[in-house]
């Protein structure tokens, strides 16, 4: 068989990796390969040090750079495992595969909505560089908000908080009847209930979605058949199962099941 | 520097196997390594029919280990043979099918499909904590356990591994029954049974509750099952549990195994069947080891 192109775990640079809100980190590092191979949407497994913690986490690229060949990574502090990661310092290293996933999909339109909840806002501005037409990007945090100057780089933004600190107090569903959002297609990746309450939106309005989803990962690529979603069938059961790592993040929101 | 060794008469080019459930069908792994370096393959679990598995999440981090609540989702006996045989023998290396039921008749009935399948080698799972029928209530009961080892081996054609349960109070009665029930060899250990509690939630953190618990943390559990098993009965073993170098697949052969399976360690870096393979080979070298098969047992 053909060995070109095996694929492994790199020692990358840290270039920086600094506290952008309360709990939340952004990570630059070189992989020059990463760089240039990511799809908006796509993640990449970050390896803790500490042997007691052995499955990778797989977070999200936020954006890449592939003439410097830079990688950005955004990832909230949830457990042990990010909080190992934001202990680390420029100049350091760390263990990374990637890119992995099927990432987003970028179809051509006249005017796509994006919309991001928390720590699912970051994947999306890879993509916002990336389309073509006008881009309405519709963020939807607890309390505070980042990344935002960024986005507005590319396109017109609007910000709801749980708690009414930034932008419109509400979800960012609220947020997109409030405004009347429109486009001939979604993007979205954030909390399940968010996914959940946009698939019904779209649906509503038949306009076309992608959904980016989240569940907890064993191995990230695809061997373990930890990270399920269900997605419709014809079959008796009416599903089966996909994997997220895999066959995901980014799904129809007419096939997967919320 | 030989590293072959033989297992009911199908020969490894070197000792080292992928664990059920843990390397897919192969296909996952073939991006990050050559697969012709294997010794064997273990393939995941394959039933009658497709099962579903459980729902998310399945998944859960321990200290040092993992727990998984999969449920053995797999698309049947018929697809696996379609897509996956083909694509596993453009390598050299053995093919080992683990098969799965609910009843007798489920594994008696992958067990005669299989036998239309280009493999080497069946392993029988009677071992898996994620089901609730079949599986492991085969597995904790010797008279049952010969029971079933019986009738699958009426039917295969292939040498069949039988894997056993360390959720018993005597793993050695268990592996007793199935040599008496005819099995060719036994791999040893599945997943404990195991539970990890989001104290903030006040909830199980899987969707299962409980789940099988793998990783380097098992590491002395398994291998002080399977020098107890060497003791005990004359088949040949394949050891595993928390395999991650090549240290560890050593110590699991001077405990008494002649192949061995890394699992949960091809998660945390999908080259860790070539890190222990180079790792065995590395202490070979180091030690004065000529032959690999000097190791099985050699504890003193």
């Amino acid at each position: 068989m053909c060995q070109d192109n095996i694929k492994s775990k790199k020692t990358v640079s840290i270039i920086a990796n600094e506290e952008i809100a309360a709990g939340v980190y952004q990570m630059v590092f070189r992989e020059q390969e990463i760089a240039e191979r990511t799809k908006p949407g796509q993640f990449v497994n970050v390896y803790c040090q500490a042997d007691s913690r052995i499955l990778p986490r797989p977070i999200s690229i936020c954006q890449v750079e592939p003439r410097a060949g830079l990688v950005t990574i955004v990832y909230m502090v949830v457990g042990q495992g990010t909080k190992e990661f934001s202990n680390l310092q420029a100049g350091q290293t760390i263990d990374v595969l990637g890119p992995l996933g099927n990432g987003f999909s970028p179809v051509a339109c006249e005017e796509s909505i994006l919309v991001g909840g928390g720590v699912g806002t970051p994947p999306l501005l890879e993509l916002v560089k990336q389309l073509p037409g006008t881009k309405h990007v519709f963020l939807g945090f607890r309390t505070g908000s980042y990344l935002v100057d960024a986005f507005k780089q590319y396109a017109q933004v609007y910000i709801a908080t749980d708690d009414g600190s930034v932008g419109q107090q509400g979800t960012v569903i609220d947020l997109m009847n409030a405004v009347g959002a429109k486009g001939q297609q979604v993007y979205a990746c954030g909390p399940k209930p968010m996914l959940a309450a946009l698939k019904t939106w779209t649906n509503e309005r038949d306009i076309p979605a992608q959904l980016s989803l989240e569940e907890r990962m064993g191995c990230g690529i695809g061997a373990c058949v930890g990270c399920v979603c269900k997605v419709k069938t014809d079959t008796e059961s009416g599903f089966t199962y996909k994997k997220v790592c895999k066959d995901g993040p980014v799904f129809d929101a007419k096939e997967v099941i919320l | 520097m030989h590293t072959s060794v033989t297992i009911a008469g199908v020969t490894f080019d070197n000792p080292v196997m992928t664990a059920s459930g843990t390397f897919g069908s192969g296909k996952e792994y073939a991006e990050y390594m050559d697969l012709n370096g294997l010794g064997g393959i273990i393939v995941k679990g394959v039933a009658s029919k497709e099962w579903l598995g459980n729902p998310a999440p399945r998944i859960a981090e321990t200290y040092g280990g993992m727990l998984n609540a999969v449920g053995l989702q797999n698309p049947g006996v018929d697809v696996f043979m379609e897509e996956d045989i083909p694509f596993l023998r453009q390598y050299n290396t053995n093919i080992v099918v683990n098969i799965a039921g609910k009843t007798v008749e489920e594994y008696v009935d992958v067990t005669k499909r299989l036998q239309q399948a280009d493999i080497d080698m069946i392993e029988l799972n009677i071992s898996c904590p994620n089901v609730k029928e079949g599986g492991v209530a085969f597995g904790t009961d010797a008279g049952m356990a010969e029971y079933i080892t019986k009738e699958v081996k009426k039917h295969a054609k292939q040498p069949l591994i039988v894997k056993l349960s360390p959720n018993v109070t005597d793993i050695t009665e268990i592996a007793k029954a199935v040599e008496a029930g005819g099995a060719d060899a036994v791999s040893l250990i599945n997943t404990l049974l195991g539970m990890k509690i989001d104290i903030y939630k006040r909830r199980p953190v899987l969707a299962n509750r409980v789940g099988g618990f793998s990783g380097p943390a098992i590491k002395p559990v398994a291998v002080r099952m399977v020098h107890q098993v060497y003791k005990s009965i004359q088949l040949p073993i394949i050891g595993l549990g928390g395999i991650c170098t090549g240290e560890d697949a050593v110590e699991f052969m001077l405990a008494g195994a002649t192949g061995v399976a890394v699992g949960t360690a091809n998660f945390m870096n999908p080259r860790a069947t070539v890190d222990v393979i180079e790792g065995i080979e590395r202490f070979m070298d180091e030690t004065g080891v000529e032959d690999v098969r000097e190791l099985i047992g050699a504890l003193e």
